[in-house]
């Protein structure tokens, strides 16, 4: 984005008021996140306070609640199973949309457009359209509260928008190149990992931390398919919904401790950001 | 089963050219890559949806399978007979359009805001952007629990210091709630797609203008809103498709009750909880009917911004 900084040469008339609204706007939107942040670290007494407590004292209660020192459930196995998910199905995307987007930019098929579009019609069919059979199928193959299944499911929702990411990466690579190197007598392998893994490394970076995300973030399915054993994050969040007394701190100490992953992967992937959750449309 | 209806003839030998591969063969040879992912999609994705059109089709509690009979259209005359069903079409409707609205509009006076150079835009940036990075459960609960709450939330404690009034936000206004809490997450979206459509403006064209007078506001008008316009579209078509399909905000801040529940929700709650199976696949196929008439005009968009892309490298 530092590209952006150099080509808007704009005129400066009001631009100091301006960039002051900004700001306040950047902290109104980011203040419920800064609560949320202290509020974590304040005693439940202090969390519960009408006016609010701002300069209460520091402790790190709530992350031991959270992590089950109170004697409540441990929160390490749902994080474990979210974790397997998301990176297991980010990696069986990667095997399945890499040889398809290579098929759609680098040696196109015929109609490789509309390929693409019917990848991307499927990104706009509710979860909700498969979801009951899919617990029917799942509770005759003894596949509920398995966490592979969330694997394969994460993946369905995620292929498409990798398809259409890798596809607008892979199509940056210069075939001049390519051809350059076919007549040197490089053969494919060689090609892929020296001419298009340099170019095309990045954006596949950015597409692999967008599915981490999206399976991370993942709720319906893995509410309606996991139990006990194959539990994911979300799911142990949801534990929080009814109030439980004096427990805001602890709330505040898990939502912070599962959205850490997803705010480090989005802020690393902010440049393609836009792109991965426009389906590519936009670049 | 998947593989023979979509790739019915598997490389036949072929008399001709016997020395050359024929050109049949090279174009299974390039559809190749391409296999593995298409296949995979239609059998996760397509067949449980023609499942779920064929279950939509027959009288099906799950607690009494041996009652289950073909019952034709009955379903979906439910679905849109039923009081409380109908209400939750109409509750989906308005959650999506309200909370799709409200974010483009911020969205776009924050992508004005951030489009102009002032100290500190990268922090803004990223500061705009956090709510979107939030883990939507999690958002939720921020919501309820935190802000909401009424005895102890920011929200009234922030009313408490002005002297106004402390409201419970949840039960008194709850659409309105879950709403509140939706556009703080999907505002960001929204100016992330505008500010990229505002910063692959024409500055030549720009530059003129202003050269030859124009004043910002005649700019914005007669220049940036008519460039902005399908990246408007674009960010109102997959907002849409997002949120028409929102269960987690539902399911967290009122547990669908007060009037709240939405389509996924409710197909959730009728085959999950009241295991009316037929009924819940008749309601899930209202809502792809309503996806398919948004996608249609969201394809169109993607594919002319496709398009232009495609001929502009």
């Amino acid at each position: 984005m530092s590209s952006i900084a150099v080509r808007t040469r704009g005129r400066f008339r009001g631009g100091a008021g301006l960039g002051l609204v900004a700001w306040l706007a950047g902290i109104v939107f980011f203040l419920p996140i800064a609560w949320m942040a202290l509020t974590s670290f304040h005693s439940e007494a202090d969390a519960a306070t009408n006016p609010p407590s701002f300069t209460a004292a520091l402790t790190l209660d709530g992350y031991r609640e959270f992590f089950g020192a109170g004697g409540g459930a441990s929160p390490w196995p749902a994080l474990i199973n979210s974790a397997v998910a998301s990176v297991a199905s980010t990696l069986l995307v990667l095997v399945l949309a890499l040889p398809a987007a290579y098929a759609l930019s680098i040696r196109p098929v015929k109609k490789w457009t509309d390929v693409l579009f019917f990848f991307l019609s499927t990104k706009m069919l509710p979860v909700v359209a498969g979801l009951l059979p899919i617990y029917l199928f799942a509770k005759n193959t003894d596949m509920l509260d398995n966490i592979w299944l969330l694997v394969i499911l994460y993946t369905s929702m995620n292929l498409p928008i990798a398809v259409w990411m890798m596809q607008s990466f892979l199509a940056e690579v210069p075939v001049a190149i390519i051809e350059a190197a076919r007549v040197d007598g490089a053969r494919l392998p060689t090609i892929l990992a020296r001419v298009v893994a340099p170019i095309a490394l990045p954006g596949i970076a950015a597409t692999s931390l967008i599915c981490f995300i999206f399976s991370w973030n993942e709720l319906l399915f893995a509410r309606v398919l996991t139990g006990v054993v194959a539990e994911t994050a979300p799911v142990f969040l949801t534990g929080f919904i009814t109030s439980q007394g004096l427990f805001l701190a602890k709330v505040c100490a898990a939502s912070l401790v599962i959205s850490l992953p997803v705010l480090a992967a989005g802020f690393a992937a902010q440049d393609k950001l836009v792109q991965g959750l426009s389906l590519g449309a936009v670049k | 089963m998947t593989a023979t209806t979509t790739a019915p003839v598997a490389a036949p030998p072929t008399p001709t050219a016997p020395r050359r591969p024929s050109p049949r063969l090279r174009a299974w040879v390039t559809r190749a890559p391409l296999l593995p992912a298409l296949i995979f999609m239609i059998a996760v994705t397509q067949l449980p949806f023609v499942a779920t059109l064929v279950i939509s089709f027959f009288d099906w509690n799950s607690l009494y399978p041996d009652a289950r009979h073909f019952a034709g259209f009955e379903n979906y005359q439910e679905v849109l007979t039923d009081a409380a069903l109908r209400k939750s079409v109409w509750t989906t409707i308005l959650l999506t359009v309200a909370v799709v609205l409200a974010s483009l509009v911020l969205g776009l006076l924050l992508a004005l805001l951030l489009d102009r150079k002032f100290r500190g835009r990268g922090i803004v940036r990223t500061l705009l952007i956090a709510p979107f990075l939030v883990v939507p459960v999690a958002a939720a609960l921020l919501w309820k629990h935190v802000l909401y709450n009424p005895e102890y939330g920011l929200l009234n404690g922030l009313l408490h210091y002005v002297g106004g009034p402390q409201p419970d936000w949840i039960s008194e206004t709850p659409l309105l709630a879950v709403e509140a809490s939706l556009v703080w997450q999907w505002t960001p979206f929204m100016m992330l797609i505008l500010l990229a459509g505002l910063q692959s403006r024409d500055q030549q064209q720009l530059e003129a203008a202003r050269v030859d007078g124009a004043s910002d506001w005649q700019i914005f008008v007669h220049l940036t809103l008519p460039h902005l316009r399908r990246y408007l579209e674009l960010g109102a078509l997959l907002g849409s498709i997002y949120i028409v399909q929102n269960f987690d905000a539902v399911f967290t801040i009122t547990s669908g009750g007060l009037g709240t529940a939405n389509l996924p929700y409710t197909v959730y709650q009728t085959f999950y909880q009241a295991h009316e199976n037929g009924l819940a696949s008749a309601a899930g196929v209202l809502v792809v009917i309503g996806s398919i008439i948004i996608a249609t005009f969201a394809l169109r968009v993607v594919s002319s911004l496709f398009r232009e892309e495609v001929s502009r490298a």
